[in-house]
């Protein structure tokens, strides 16, 4: 399972997230990453995903330590062993 | 319930803050969502609902609510725009082929109550140009169709004013027929519905923008607040990007009543008396080049005879190295209390129609919103 860290700064509003250093969650690609991150953290998606479930302009998904190549449709590969870090970008402060 | 003039809201860059007037004096009673910008926030007078939009710099608009007074709050799902909608993605492009991008929520401008006769409605204003409906008490919104296919904004006559994309910041709902609606666009103009939003009619009838070659278009003027006499809603007034304009016939046609040798011309707030529709505030700025106070003094401008004559008032105003500007949804007013918040943080409040002005504070974050309840 990927191994998921975020941002400190969603912990205000997703205090759970702050509960345990990184999560382990099943996926194939960063979006269905994201959709399962939603099931369990209902409201998640939407301060990462635009209307149109691009990646929003100011937030960095790192896959490896390498920035997210599709910020459009998020089709990034995941898999058992990706370390993926959510977090935001400093042009957004 | 009827607005009383006895809490005042504060939507700042900072956050949100909440003061009651208890005998004459301002207490704070609430502080919410501090270091998160609030683009607008109000409360419902029909519910006493305390609405909060916020403009997280990172992770998008949000908009809470709170039936405390802002002791607890409850993100609601903000508005969003349908899967595959787009905008035009230049400023004024006249090419039908002009390239799109993906239409999404980039900001709250406004959120408004519907009338009293449907308290489960509500609005919102946005950017980019969208309005949004909630017929169940804002827990969900549905785009306003018949306005965002209008045909001047398929043909790209909708554009940015201040922000990358057209807005919608003020949304006034007739109290005398609640199907009748008039909204303000930054940049595309006034437009009106007397079938509560099926259909949309452009009401832009003499205005000028002077910031256009051909400064007379059916569509493309920059009102930065429109506002409606409630005793008489078919008088309507506008701080115009272009100066001041009052409509006597429900917006059908606008007449410029700009003070001529005067600060009273540029700005972005403007307040009506609740039943004179003669009387009106507005807080004059130096426009575009500038952008700060006019002559370094701070004065709010009234009008007691329908724009013929303005009156700058001054009386307990900083009169020098002044930069402050007031915001369109930053200038309030009820019976015959008036307040504003500047950009610069100043809060200022009048208990006599604006004659004179005590300071509720100087160091409040940028004020975005202030509104009464």
């Amino acid at each position: 399972m990927a191994r998921v860290e975020f941002t400190r700064h969603l912990h205000r509003f997703f205090p759970a997230l702050g509960e345990q250093p990184a999560l382990e969650i099943e996926a194939r690609d960063v979006a269905e990453l994201v959709e399962r991150l939603e099931a369990r953290f209902p409201g998640l998606a939407g301060y990462l995903l635009d209307d149109q479930r691009a990646l929003r302009q100011h937030v960095n998904v790192f896959v490896n330590g390498r920035p997210l190549h599709d910020r459009q449709s998020l089709s990034d590969a995941v898999d058992s062993n990706s370390s993926i870090h959510i977090m935001q970008a400093l042009s957004g402060g | 319930m009827a607005r009383t003039g006895d809490t005042l809201i504060l939507g700042t860059r900072k956050g949100l803050f909440l003061f009651d007037r208890k005998g004459g004096d301002w207490k704070l009673a609430s502080t919410s969502f501090l270091g998160v910008p609030i683009s607008y926030a109000m409360i419902d007078h029909r519910t006493g609902t305390l609405w909060a939009g916020q403009d997280h710099g990172h992770w998008g608009c949000k908009l809470s609510r709170s039936r405390d007074r802002g002791r607890t709050w409850e993100e609601v799902p903000a508005p969003k725009y349908p899967e595959g909608e787009v905008i035009k993605n230049s400023m004024m492009s006249a090419d039908p082929k002009a390239p799109e991008k993906p239409a999404t929520l980039r900001y709250l401008w406004c959120i408004e109550p519907g009338g009293d006769d449907e308290p489960e409605r509500l609005y919102i204003g946005t950017e980019p140009g969208g309005l949004f409906v909630s017929s169940d008490g804002g827990d969900t919104w549905e785009l306003n169709r018949p306005l965002w296919d209008h045909p001047s904004r398929l043909a790209g006559q909708w554009f940015g004013g201040g922000r990358d994309n057209a807005g919608i910041h003020s949304v006034i709902i007739d109290p005398a027929d609640s199907r009748r609606a008039l909204i303000g666009i930054s940049c595309a103009g006034t437009f009106e519905t007397a079938d509560g939003g099926q259909s949309w009619t452009v009401r832009n009838n003499g205005l000028r923008s002077n910031f256009l070659p051909e400064p007379n278009p059916e569509v493309g003027h920059d009102p930065h607040l429109v506002v409606m006499c409630p005793g008489n809603t078919s008088h309507l007034w506008q701080q115009n990007h272009c100066g001041i304009w009052k409509s006597t016939d429900h917006g059908r046609s606008w007449i410029n009543v700009s003070e001529k040798d005067g600060p009273a011309s540029f700005g972005f707030a403007v307040a009506v008396d609740e039943r004179d529709p003669n009387q009106a505030w507005v807080a004059p700025a130096i426009a575009d080049e500038c952008r700060v106070a006019v002559g370094g003094a701070l004065c709010i401008s009234r009008t007691t005879d329908g724009g013929k004559t303005w009156k700058a008032l001054r009386e307990g105003l900083p009169q020098e190295q002044c930069y402050d500007v007031v915001y369109r949804h930053g200038l309030d007013k009820v019976g015959d209390t008036l307040a504003f918040g500047t950009t610069t943080g100043n809060v200022y409040i009048s208990t006599d129609r604006g004659e004179c002005w005590k300071c509720l504070g100087h160091h409040f974050p940028l004020v975005y919103s202030l509104r009464f309840a």
